[in-house]
């Protein structure tokens, strides 16, 4: 009975009722959006480093694993790293920041697909001159550019020369020494892939490399993909932190105000449950019982405009932003709707319990 | 009268605190009504006798004085104390049917069923016997209609039977009648005197309207804060 009275009370109002949820989904929305995105672009990350194929990646002196370096290891390093025991390839490799966060990659290809047995081209095939591009298949699908097509990257005209399949290094790679050039950097590298005669000798060889370059940043790749995580991006959980707090101070407020409202427009009707003999206790369970649906229909709505959310970027945003469907948080989410809306929901409970049903009963 | 009043009250008062003004609405109210009674309590507006049917139900306390319901005294129970009298001892009749106008008249009378805490109890002879008050009442065809598809009559009806679903040993009815055409007030008149008639409910009924209160065994008149003798016919 008192879910059946919940519903109609909601269902009697229902544009009160639709903008509640819809105030609830949003919070939860953005708090699934954003660690969609963060996850979606980890796992990207993860896996375009997973594909290179290497044992072990060296960056240079004050760089971070999950940030972009500039060029600026000397090149010559490269040879002195296939000089190395165990050492079978090593490919240096530069990064520039496109937009946002699409990079393009310099690559010696040749090298690299000694590295990776090099890249899998679904259109064409590899750049034959200084002003040609190779992009993935996914930056290709986004931007809708065809082979033969002409981009502008880096303030620079490309003819793009074959589309390769996703999953290495970058989704835009250009010639290294163009790059390096464009960027000023000559004979200078971001960043060093190295591959091994046998993956068991990976901390062996890191371990003799820190001791020869002690400022350089050594990683096995396996240690690379374990911190493509959200604790290991710098202020990303705080952030979320924040978003969650946001999204708990939005939710208590609407359903603060909204049973609040619905507390006052049913006045008469709290003192005819009151003279019914429906105690404070239930009152309060009212309404806060409503507030839980409307919880729980924000959360639904929530998750269900996070797919929008996630279209909207794909296609607003091409190429750039990958959104994560980011189920382990479904839960989180909700609950935390779930948390502010009970916390929202107890005042107008308090209020509609303490109600004088005489007072209630004379209302117009 | 031999047996114990259902409804006993000594010297009821109330006072209600309107801003810094002290209005004096009961002044020593005594009276009983006895088991199976149907009382009719008359007087003008400002008489006091909404605020006695308030106290006797136990919607707000009284200053000073003593009311008992089956022995029971009203005056010593808690909040919680007056909620448990509402579900179990009384029950009320409003003016404006007071109706929930979410829920169809069928829903309104399960509510206070379920307020109650008797709606799991299954009982065929009681639900038979129900069934039969709501033929009585002429509402049977009528209870998956919300208040709002109803007339005045009907939702009056829907409210009566909402109050005695549950058995209450009071039924306490306010202006039942104010709201209604002639034909519609006969109805509920005599639809309250079946009640009375038939299950033996004891009524207490207010009216300021002295046709209504005819339908009663008993008159009391109010004016005043006080229980007065009949005032000599005009």
């Amino acid at each position: 009975m008192t879910f059946k009275l919940i519903l109609e009370n909601l269902r009697h109002r229902p544009l009160r009722t639709l903008l509640s949820v819809l105030l609830i989904a949003i919070p939860v929305t953005l708090i699934l959006t954003l660690v969609g995105l963060s996850q979606g672009m980890l796992e990207d990350s993860a896996r375009r480093s997973r594909g290179v194929g290497a044992d072990i990646l060296v960056r240079p002196p004050n760089s971070s694993v999950m940030n972009f370096s500039a060029a600026t290891m000397p090149q010559n390093l490269v040879k002195w790293f296939q000089q190395q025991p165990h050492v079978t390839v090593a490919v240096g490799t530069a990064i520039a920041l496109v937009s946002g966060i699409t990079s393009v990659s310099g690559v010696d290809l040749e090298e690299f697909s000694k590295l990776s047995g090099g890249f899998r081209f679904i259109e064409r095939g590899p750049f034959k001159g200084p002003d040609e591009i190779l992009i993935d298949d996914y930056y290709a699908r986004q931007k809708k550019v065809h082979v033969g097509d002409y981009i502008v990257v880096l303030n620079h005209k490309w003819r793009v020369a074959g589309i390769f399949e996703s999953g290495k290094l970058s989704h835009i790679v250009v010639p290294l020494s163009v790059l390096q050039n464009l960027q000023g950097n000559t004979r200078k590298v971001s960043q060093v892939y190295l591959k091994l005669d046998d993956p068991a000798n990976t901390d062996a060889v890191i371990a003799s490399l820190k001791k020869v370059l002690p400022e350089y940043q050594i990683y096995s790749m396996q240690d690379i993909l374990t911190q493509f995580s959200v604790e290991n991006l710098p202020g990303l959980r705080e952030f979320i932190n924040v978003m969650v707090g946001i999204a708990i101070v939005i939710a208590f407020a609407v359903v603060c105000l909204s049973m609040y409202m619905a507390v006052l427009q049913r006045t008469r009707e709290i003192g005819i449950l009151k003279s019914l003999g429906a105690s404070r206790g239930y009152m309060l369970e009212l309404i806060v019982a409503e507030a839980f649906v409307m919880g729980l229909c924000g959360t639904v709505a929530g998750i269900l405009l996070s797919f929008l959310a996630r279209w909207l970027i794909l296609t607003l945003v091409p190429a750039s932003l990958q959104q994560a469907i980011a189920y382990d948080w479904w839960p989180k989410a909700g609950l935390i709707a779930l948390f502010a809306s009970l916390l929202g929901a107890l005042y107008p409970g308090f209020r509609a319990a303490r109600q004088d049903p005489i007072e209630a009963l004379a209302y117009e | 009268m031999s047996e114990a009043p259902i409804i006993e009250i000594r010297g009821l008062r109330k006072v209600y605190r309107v801003g810094q003004v002290d209005v004096e609405a009961l002044r020593g109210v005594d009276l009983d009504v006895g088991r199976g009674e149907f009382l009719a309590i008359v007087g003008p507006s400002g008489s006091g006798k909404s605020t006695l049917f308030h106290i006797v139900g136990g919607l707000t306390p009284a200053t000073s004085g003593v009311v008992r319901l089956s022995g029971q005294d009203v005056g010593a129970l808690s909040d919680a104390g007056r909620t448990r009298l509402r579900k179990t001892t009384v029950s009320f009749v409003f003016q404006k049917f007071n109706l929930l106008p979410n829920l169809t008249a069928g829903d309104n009378i399960a509510l206070a069923r379920f307020l109650s805490g008797k709606n799991h109890v299954q009982d065929p002879d009681e639900a038979a016997r129900f069934q039969e008050v709501l033929k009585l009442l002429g509402i049977a065809h009528r209870l998956d209609h919300r208040p709002s598809e109803l007339s005045g009559g009907e939702q009056q009806r829907v409210a009566i039977a909402r109050a005695i679903v549950n058995h209450p040993a009071i039924l306490l009815a306010d202006e039942p009648t104010g709201n209604l055409d002639s034909v519609n007030s006969r109805a509920v008149l005599e639809i309250l005197g079946g009640l009375n008639e038939r299950l033996g409910q004891t009524i207490l009924m207010i009216t300021h309207n002295p046709d209504a209160a005819a339908f009663a065994h008993r008159i009391v008149h109010m004016r005043d804060g006080q229980i007065v003798p009949e005032p000599p016919a005009p």
